[in-house]
């Protein structure tokens, strides 16, 4: 038993641990969100220097060959400097899709590019009426001749701003909220037809909405067989959650050393705040919160291994996964609000770093899917008579 | 990154399902009994002894004093498993707060005289440290114990002293001399209870039930060998005590027994024709448990995964028992809330079909006396001021 990355994982968190701490201060970061592209290709071109861009990809693609734990080294260090770069939306969420897929020319063709930092890409699930439910599609995708015809809307599709590729769900067959009949294409950002109306969210990060009129799809874009989206999704869906949690992980860690270093320092009747019974308290409270985030996320990341070697049914991973964005979302809260309000007036303003930390810890929460969805769905899973 | 256990271990682990299964589930289970008043200290002995015989009753003492030379793993699977099979902990008063104290700084008599009868559960001991001035501010206690050349002569009152109307020894703190500091002064001393001046007065609690004590201290004599270590230095030995008595109190494995069972009981239950496990509210109420409970069951693996190699515990530790004892007193007042009504009905001759419940009146004792899991062992409140002072440098 041993809770410890691996050497190799750990020389490459250290390495974006060092870009953060060196590279990426809060005000280069605040300059990248006010540029015009709003994300740094200077650094991404580096990250695809680094290697960083080809963690979870196969060799045989040029990848890294990684997992979901190498995933998860990286994302808690981005975490940390709450880097706005696309990595999420590209590497682990398209890129997730992408590998898993069964379309080999596909991946063929286009995972190299993310590797080198050409591809910036996004998944566009989301629709107006859908909120967190994933297989609640009604965009449409028509046979016609050798390929589809898209129509329909996407909305707060994630890096939607700055994606040159989307990975789309559009219903093949069946009625709105059957989970069969959905499928995955690939579609490009200036395609005949796609329509995206970009703006910003409130980590800095872009969203668009995605409009998709008579937009004509080859075959050859299908991520694998059609009418079987779903299956892929949740197949992938373990990783991202994964991902994005041990992002979310970095964040909480890093609000609660930045809110126990305030307290030493900040003077309130003759004494550091932090001196005061009632305020230590809630930050231990927040320090086990933290830190039981963390086990819940390397249950995540054993289970995973254990799932691929046959160990553990892929039911309990789920219901891990399910149990660690409930949790992740709980405890985000908590630590945010309580981040915010042990620094007090300062805590509230623009310019200090805290505001942004809890923002991006609010976004992950409602990415894929809020506390509530997922303790539900764990609910779904763990009780019946 | 991984949770797999060796061969061996998994043999080992094995080997104590098997004798939990034989020696327990079948025999002596039968004999264990929540009754404090009645069975309960035959029981458990009953119970002891035969870990004793087995060899197995103090894995946490060194060898050389009849511990079972287990590593960290072997200990870490026979806890869980015995919470898992729903055996309760051994007694701790001698096995795991006074044995620890004398092997490490008692003398070589005190060694020969106490351990073996500890081990053996021949001698049945209680704690005497809170006072009534004295609680989580330990260091306040006024029990006096003057040197009188053979003898210190006692004098003073402890309380909360659980089990002490079974105990043939206690172990106190007292105060032989008034240091500059407080914590300088205080003396760690044994106790017979057969002692002449000792008075033991029963405290029932809030379950109504009767396993605390006063016990007062009326010029009681104590032969100076039953000094530990020097005089003047028990807040010393006693500290090296509460770090073991902090360590292994988050009980997972009993916790996930009593989360199974709540289930179980939440499927039995229904409420307008529909079992509560359905209820989307006790779902949710359910699952805030249960989530939490799964990550302690890692934060409890990532200790002991530091320890096993040879480390110490990491600063995760601290948390165990705070959300260990949060947890176990959520579970109990999920049960006690599934007992509805029934919950308040005291015993009585009635049956338990004509009560309705096989589980309510256990689910209330459980409940009631549940609350001092996080008063006792340093409260949870006094644990967060360690949390704040040694880990978060407050």
């Amino acid at each position: 038993m041993n809770f410890e990355f691996s050497e190799e994982q750990t020389m490459i968190k250290d390495s974006v641990s060092r870009f953060v701490r060196e590279q990426y201060d809060f005000d280069t970061r605040r300059g990248i969100i006010e540029s015009d592209d709003g994300i740094s290709r200077e650094f991404w071109s580096m990250f695809a220097e680094l290697g960083w861009l080809s963690v979870p990809f196969a060799e045989e693609y040029g990848g890294f060959g990684g997992n979901v734990e190498d995933i998860a080294a990286v994302m808690e260090e981005m975490g940390k400097g709450i880097v706005v770069e696309p990595y999420a939306s590209t590497v682990v969420v398209f890129g997730g899709l992408l590998s898993a897929s069964t379309n080999a020319a596909l991946k063929e063709q286009v995972i190299p590019s993310i590797i080198e930092g050409a591809c910036l890409g996004s998944f566009a699930y989301m629709e107006p009426q859908s909120r967190y439910e994933m297989s609640d599609v009604s965009t449409t995708a028509t046979a016609s001749g050798e390929g589809y015809t898209l129509n329909g809307v996407k909305t707060v599709v994630a890096n939607g701003g700055t994606a040159n590729k989307f990975i789309v769900s559009a219903r093949t067959s069946g009625s709105q909220y059957d989970h069969s009949g959905v499928s995955l294409f690939i579609v490009d950002a200036t395609a005949p037809g796609v329509d995206v109306k970009a703006y910003k969210m409130m980590d800095g990060q872009s969203a668009a909405t995605l409009t998709l009129s008579d937009v004509a799809v080859d075959q050859s874009q299908l991520l694998n067989a059609v009418g079987e989206g779903m299956d892929l999704i949740e197949q992938v869906m373990p990783q991202i959650l994964i991902g994005l949690s041990a992002e979310a992980l970095g964040i909480m860690a890093t609000l609660n050393t930045l809110t126990v270093d305030y307290s030493k320092t900040r003077q309130q009747f003759g004494s550091p705040i932090g001196s005061f019974q009632v305020l230590q308290h809630r930050m231990v409270d927040t320090f086990m919160a933290c830190e039981q985030t963390k086990s819940m996320l390397y249950r995540g990341l054993c289970e995973s291994k254990s799932v691929e070697q046959g160990e553990v049914d892929a039911l309990a991973l789920s219901k891990t996964v399910h149990a660690l964005k409930a949790t992740v979302a709980r405890y985000g809260k908590t630590i945010g609000e309580e981040a915010i309000q042990l620094h007090g007036g300062i805590g509230m303003t623009d310019e200090l770093n805290i505001g942004h930390y809890v923002k991006r810890l609010m976004m992950i929460n409602t990415t894929f899917g809020d506390g509530d969805f997922h303790q539900k769905r764990f609910n779904q899973l763990s009780y019946s008579a | 990154m991984d949770i797999k256990f060796s061969a061996e271990d998994i043999a080992f682990r094995d080997e104590v399902r098997a004798f939990f299964t034989a020696e327990y589930q079948g025999g002596a289970s039968t004999r264990l009994s929540d009754n404090v008043e009645t069975d309960y200290k035959s029981g458990i002995v009953a119970w002891q002894k035969k870990l004793h015989a087995k060899g197995w009753i103090a894995p946490g003492w060194p060898t050389e004093y009849g511990g079972t030379g287990w590593t960290s793993t072997q200990k870490f699977i026979y806890e869980t498993e015995r919470g898992l099979a729903g055996i309760p902990d051994v007694v701790p008063f001698g096995l795991k707060m006074v044995a620890p104290v004398i092997y490490t700084f008692g003398t070589e008599e005190q060694k020969a005289r106490f351990l073996p009868r500890i081990l053996s559960s021949d001698d049945w001991w209680c704690q005497g440290y809170s006072e009534p001035g004295a609680g989580s501010d330990l260091a306040a206690l006024t029990t006096s114990a003057d040197y009188a050349g053979d003898n210190y002569i006692v004098n003073g009152r402890k309380i909360w002293t659980t089990f002490a109307q079974y105990a043939d020894w206690i172990f106190c703190l007292v105060r032989t001399s008034k240091g500059i500091r407080r914590q300088e002064g205080i003396s760690f001393l044994l106790i017979d209870m057969n002692t002449p001046g000792i008075t033991v007065k029963p405290i029932v609690t809030i379950d109504g039930k009767h396993s605390l004590n006063e016990v007062l201290f009326e010029d009681v004599a104590v032969p100076t060998e039953n000094l530990i270590g020097e005089q003047d230095k028990g807040w010393t030995y006693a500290k090296a005590l509460l770090a073991h008595e902090r360590t292994g109190m988050a009980e997972v494995a009993d916790s996930k027994r009593m989360l199974d069972g709540l289930k179980q009981r939440a499927t039995a239950e229904v409420n307008g024709g529909k079992p509560m496990i359905e209820d989307p509210v006790f779902q949710m109420r359910m699952s805030d448990i249960e989530m939490e409970l799964m990550a302690l069951e890692y934060t409890e693996l990532r200790v002991f995964a530091s320890m096993a190699s040879g480390g110490m515990p990491g600063p995760e530790s601290s948390l165990l028992k705070i959300k260990g004892t949060e947890i176990s007193q959520a579970i109990h007042e999920l049960q006690l809330q599934l007992a509805a009504n029934y919950g308040g009905a005291l015993p009585s001759g009635l049956s338990n079909d004509e009560l309705g419940h096989d589980f309510a009146a256990e689910a209330r004792g459980k409940y009631m006396y549940g609350r001092a899991a996080t008063i006792y062992g340093g409260s949870n409140e006094v644990q967060r001021n360690v949390i704040a002072k040694a880990v978060l440098g407050l």
